[in-house]
């Protein structure tokens, strides 16, 4: 959290709309642990990082949808190996990220 | 009393100031049933008063969470706990989240050198507070550690004895004077204490010498095990750049009780 506080607050004084992505529960191994967090624009900025790169595509897709809707939710992404595009941690495990729009 | 939050400032700005003051506190976010993305944030100890501030919109559910927020904290945990509307356990109506934030874990480096320089350098990307200490006023400078969390003064044994008993596991003391003058009593006061790490730099004739004066001064077999000496993990170094990565190696190593081979050496999982 602290590392993207910064760039939140720059973006807050652009009056950007923000979403926060945090890593809350990990299924076998992962990267990141929970705690690791990272924040989306509107506009599609991103600061910070939930996993070594495998997932942040779909959950700046994800943050998105959620500053649009206005809603929170969890989001959680396996392990892919079936086809070669589709989104997942290639170390195997399952992780679970709580995406909110920063509303507080 | 519970639950104040103080007027007109967000838990955002609230999370931001704890995070700047280095305070230790838990953020828990209701993640999953009503109310999802409510908050509040828990304090280890009561804080001018207050066990925690905000709510999660129900005061029972409040007072059991913070109770196991606590907890977490204290073990400086970050994970999911599932709860009924009222706090009930065993149910998963609802389900909160608890980030524990931690005070950084602190680095005391013993001796103003060429190699602290480096030391400091890698101990602050990696997050610890750092301290240098040297007894020696020319060298101890802040323009010369300009990256050092402090610079003091001071005999290191001295210092070790005054604020050792807030060194914990996480902790780690690097004594790299390799002047037994200094580092053998640095040594025996950070022994007294329950730091994690404890390196000390020499080579392996210093090493020698350092362990004869070390017994000579009461420090037994098995104290002498927790001593990482000579310092480091043996990959080579030569720079201190070099040398400072092999030393934190050894600290991350240390901590997770890994083998610090290459991970194509080895087998089985890589993240614990």
């Amino acid at each position: 959290m602290k590392e993207i506080v910064k760039d939140i607050r720059r973006w807050q004084k652009q009056d950007k709309k923000i979403a926060i992505a945090r890593v809350i529960d990990l299924d076998g191994s992962g990267p990141r642990l929970p705690g690791a967090a990272m924040a989306v624009t509107e506009e599609g900025e991103v600061a910070g990082s939930v996993s070594g790169g495998c997932v942040e595509g779909a959950v700046v897709l994800e943050a998105l949808e959620v500053i649009k809707n206005n809603e929170r939710h969890i989001v959680s992404f396996g392990y892919s190996d079936e086809e070669a595009f589709s989104v997942g941690l290639t170390c195997g495990g399952t992780v679970h990220l709580f995406i909110e729009p920063l509303d507080w | 009393m519970n639950g104040k939050t103080q007027k007109d400032i967000s838990i955002f700005d609230r999370v931001e100031e704890l995070l700047n003051e280095e305070e230790s506190f838990a953020l828990v976010t209701v993640v999953k049933g009503p109310p999802a993305g409510e908050k509040m944030i828990v304090f280890p100890d009561q804080k001018s008063g207050v066990d925690f501030e905000g709510s999660l919109g129900n005061n029972e559910l409040d007072r059991v969470v913070s109770r196991d927020a606590r907890g977490e904290l204290a073990a400086g945990r970050s994970g999911v706990r599932n709860y009924g509307e009222s706090g009930e356990a065993r149910e998963e109506t609802v389900q909160v989240f608890v980030e524990s934030f931690i005070q950084p874990p602190q680095l005391l480096i013993v001796g103003a050198v060429d190699f602290t320089a480096a030391l400091v350098k890698i101990g602050k990307v990696l997050g610890y507070r750092v301290i240098v200490c040297d007894a020696r006023e020319i060298f101890a400078t802040t323009q010369r550690f300009p990256l050092a969390d402090e610079v003091i003064v001071e005999w290191p044994n001295k210092l070790i004895e005054k604020v050792g008993k807030t060194f914990g596991p996480r902790d780690a003391v690097c004594v790299l004077t390799h002047d037994a003058k200094f580092d053998v009593p640095a040594v025996v006061s950070a022994l007294a204490t329950d730091v994690g790490y404890i390196g000390v730099m020499g080579s392996r004739k210093t090493h020698e010498d350092r362990i004869n004066r070390l017994r000579e001064v009461g420090i037994d077999k098995e104290e002498m095990t927790r001593l990482r000496s000579p310092i480091g993990l043996d990959i080579g170094s030569r720079t201190p750049e070099e040398t400072a990565i092999s030393i934190v190696a050894e600290i991350i190593a240390l901590r997770t009780g890994r083998s610090s081979t290459s991970l194509s050496e080895t087998q089985g999982p890589i993240h614990d």
